[in-house]
């Protein structure tokens, strides 16, 4: 074992920027799949088969593949099409598929967005009928009942499903290293391994720090479901 | 037009050689769930014994497995495994230097990975037997083996394979990792296919879609099995 190679500024330095795009890579995929998944889940509950079946086809092709085969059907698929490419330095949507950076958050939204849709669309259909009731003879429409009764209690109840899916986020993110030209944490570890051909040290470091943001990620989610789902916790003696 | 039916001949080729890969996909993935399952057995057995130190080693385990990325536990495993069984083997006197190969490389990750979940799978599940079932076996004379095999065994089927079926869908999308260390399964062939052939969309797609029809095909034959170790118990009806 060597470790001093790895404490050297240099390489410190390599983890740290590998870092900070993993973690750029999993908050923004949350953030952009969060969204995604609000009007997804919407559409899944939705009566009407035209809205309902694309969806429900979409999240099974996303849950059913390996978040690999997307990010190739993305970066080696999309990117690469020549209609794409004949529009990607001028025209505003597509001049974003040259970038690296961008095609691995597109395929990681997706992915999570099609995870979570389908958690909080099985959060909505459990929604109490009662509540429902009363919030129609409350003379609620479709949207109020919605905005106000539903999602609030839905999205508490899948708050703790939602906590593994941040975790799987940010361990899918690793995916990244194999778009070339992106350095994530795990490309860094990569990137080390082949400079000193250390690779236990190279990999455990970069285990070491995923394990820290692992634990940090739990500790948080632990928090928003005492803040959160308190009123669901056992009652103290 | 020559040019064009040439083209087609290609394609099927690249197809073939994709289908072929798939059966490498199948063998990693079964072999992996084997692996995976026995960790799973031995983690659980260890979790439930009660006895401090395999408590402690089998928590750990489960808890830093599930921390880490899987792709990056594969790399430490491939690459670092292949140093640390050369400089074993350097240890003990031989000269000659070994090359992990991927697919026992890949099968062990996978493997390693999955046990810690099947862990928590199996535990849970041997915790939802009634306790008077194993007390009743061990007042007839059965030792902790037999108790297992005849009495634990066949009702934690029953409770685990929720969560087995989880597991293992997860565990099949998670060999298409393998071809990052080298291993020509079908995402390989398919990266392959694509970049040689110009093609970008296709092999994916059809790659993608064998991956739907091994998880259709695996829901239907454990819907089966979950239905024949429930046969003894009613349903709720609510």
């Amino acid at each position: 074992m060597n470790w001093s190679v790895i404490f050297e500024p240099d390489t410190l330095a390599l983890y740290t920027q590998g870092l900070v795009v993993t973690l750029q890579l999993t908050l923004l995929s949350l953030a952009v799949g969060a969204v995604l998944a609000l009007l997804m889940a919407l559409a899944l509950v939705s009566r009407s088969a035209p809205i309902r079946l694309p969806v429900a086809a979409f999240t099974y092709f996303m849950r059913g593949t390996p978040l690999l085969i997307q990010v190739y059907l993305i970066y080696y698929g999309f990117a690469q099409l020549e209609w794409v490419q004949a529009r990607w330095d001028t025209v505003w949507p597509w001049t974003h598929f040259k970038e690296p950076f961008f095609c691995a958050l597109l395929s990681f939204s997706l992915n999570t967005a099609a995870y979570t849709a389908e958690m909080l669309a099985g959060a909505i259909r459990e929604t109490h009928k009662g509540e429902v009731e009363a919030a129609r003879a409350m003379g609620m429409g479709r949207w109020q009942l919605m905005r106000r009764i539903v999602l609030p209690s839905a999205i508490r109840r899948m708050l703790p499903a939602y906590g593994n899916e941040v975790v799987m986020m940010l361990h899918s993110s690793s995916l990244a290293s194999t778009v070339p030209a992106l350095l994530d944490l795990t490309g860094a570890a990569s990137r080390v391994y082949s400079d000193f051909y250390l690779p236990f040290e190279a990999y455990l470091f970069a285990a070491a720090i995923y394990l820290c943001i692992t634990f940090s990620l739990i500790g948080g989610c632990r928090l928003l479901e005492r803040r959160y789902l308190g009123y669901l916790a056992p009652r103290k003696a | 037009m020559g040019r064009g039916a040439l083209n087609q001949h290609d394609m099927s080729g690249y197809y073939y050689s994709i289908l072929h890969g798939a059966l490498l996909t199948v063998a990693v993935s079964l072999a992996s769930l084997l692996v995976a399952t026995l960790i799973g057995l031995l983690g659980a057995a260890a979790k439930l014994s009660g006895r401090r130190p395999l408590v402690w080693l089998a928590t750990g385990y489960t808890t830093v497995v599930r921390g880490i990325p899987e792709l990056l536990m594969m790399l430490l495993i491939f690459y670092g495994g292949a140093i640390g069984l050369n400089s074993l083997l350097e240890l003990l006197g031989s000269d000659q230097g070994v090359d992990l190969n991927p697919f026992a490389a890949g099968v062990m990750t996978i493997g390693f990975i999955y046990g810690a979940y099947m862990t928590e799978t199996f535990r849970g599940a041997i915790l939802a037997i009634p306790k008077g079932q194993m007390e009743a076996a061990w007042a007839f004379g059965m030792g902790p083996l037999r108790t297992f095999i005849r009495i634990t065994l066949p009702q934690m089927v029953r409770y685990a394979l929720p969560s087995f079926t989880n597991n293992w869908l997860v565990l099949i999308k998670a060999t298409a990792l393998v071809s990052l260390i080298g291993l020509h399964d079908m995402t390989y062939l398919a990266k392959q296919a694509s970049a040689a052939a110009r093609e970008p969309f296709a092999f994916f797609l059809f790659t993608a879609a064998l991956y739907l029809v091994f998880t259709a095909v695996s829901l239907q034959l454990l819907k089966r099995l979950s239905a024949r170790y429930s046969l003894g118990t009613d349903k709720v009806q609510l």
